[in-house]
């Protein structure tokens, strides 16, 4: 069963640029990232000043008024909510869209065999390979176009030999373009980084130095150690916030890579469905935890 | 056959404590809607709350499921 059936709970490196490796998880959270900053520039350009919103205006004025409103009943301080929305909305609208966006047709199934600084190469005026420049000097002299030609060639045959030998993820027959970005450990850890270090960064600037004594506090023996588990508590918090998104996206990738193989017609459907209603679940609670940890840090009473 | 079996056992024991605590979150909270149907958007978001709490146990024990599985 295991034969067909390829499951990695790492991403798998498309290309490299310059040493850094480009996975196909950061490739589609690219993709997801450009694609919302053109759709809502295009969108901004668009709309008017009016009482009246029509058609996608109205649509997206409801999603920013609808989640305003639900941060507001959270924090219960425009002050806050104010601050707060940018950048939990954009933790919500991000992480939804990415879970969503692994479920479209395409994904895990259109595979990319090869490297892409094969064809890199096939680019004339490129010098990118250094292995190359012999057989390259000694044929410019004959005719220049037909040499590049040949030594791209060679380059390329070459390279798809030694890749053919080096690389693993030729023996599956390639590595998935497309792959959702949340099914990524980096990713998730990634966002959580951010979430907890935001809760550090209002907290200090809502609650200001007084912040702080939630940690370090001298006061008496026992707020001490209360301090130290605060602060073992902010790193458990990263912890949970990488694994539980990760954890939901990549068992919902795993169900549906075992279902398709087993039974591939209609069956599937359900379990698609079921993963669209989890990553709506997990891109709101991701949201929702960060906001209520922002609103108990930004607290200036204990 | 048998190297399957570590895996069942981290994903079958870890799934008892938090279908339990799910089980027991949203019966609470059904009954508090029941008395008090005007607070049920503000019970639903703590439920949920809760429930992603509980669950994200049975995810850890997954996370080790998948990775003892597969790496």
């Amino acid at each position: 069963m295991a034969a067909n059936l390829h499951i990695a709970i790492t991403p798998e490196t498309l290309f490299t640029i310059g040493g850094f490796e480009v996975t196909n998880t950061l490739f589609t959270s690219y993709l997801v990232t450009i694609a919302l900053t053109i759709f809502l520039l295009s969108v901004r350009s668009k709309i008017k000043p009016t009482t009246r919103p029509k058609g996608i205006q109205n649509i997206l004025e409801a999603i920013v008024g609808g989640l305003y409103s639900f941060f507001q009943s959270i924090t219960h301080s425009t002050q806050k909510t104010q601050a707060f929305t940018p950048v939990i909305a954009g933790f919500f609208i991000f992480i939804m869209l990415n879970n969503w966006v692994e479920l479209l047709p395409g994904f895990h199934t259109i595979l990319y065999t090869g490297h892409a600084e094969i064809k890199l190469s096939q680019i004339p005026s490129v010098p990118w390979q250094n292995a190359a420049p012999a057989l390259a000097v000694t044929n410019i002299d004959e005719d220049e176009v037909n040499s590049d030609l040949l030594a791209n060639e060679e380059i390329s045959h070459s390279n798809q030999d030694s890749v053919e030998t080096e690389s693993a993820e030729e023996k599956h027959g390639g590595v998935p373009i497309f792959r959702g970005a949340n099914a990524d450990i980096n990713m998730t850890v990634a966002l959580a980084l951010i979430s907890v270090g935001a809760i550090q960064y209002y907290g200090l600037k809502f609650a200001g130095k007084g912040y702080l004594k939630k940690y370090i506090n001298f006061s008496s023996p026992i707020m001490f150690f209360v301090g130290i588990l605060e602060f073992v508590s902010e790193l458990s918090k990263i912890l949970s916030f990488a694994f539980r998104l990760f954890g939901n996206i990549f068992a919902g990738e795993v169900l549906i890579a075992v279902i398709t193989f087993l039974i591939p017609v209609i069956l599937p459907i359900p379990f698609i469905g079921l993963e669209i209603f989890v990553g709506f679940i997990q891109a709101l609670v991701f949201a929702m935890l960060s906001l209520v940890f922002f609103t108990m840090a930004t607290e200036t009473h204990h | 056959m048998l190297e399957n079996l570590p895996p069942v056992i981290a994903i079958s024991i870890g799934g008892i404590g938090p279908a339990i605590a799910i089980g027991m979150i949203v019966k609470s909270a059904l009954e508090a809607i029941g008395r008090n149907p005007e607070a049920g958007s503000q019970i639903q978001t703590a439920m949920i709350l809760g429930v992603a709490f509980a669950e994200a146990i049975a995810i850890y024990s997954l996370v080790v499921a998948l990775i003892v599985k597969f790496v």
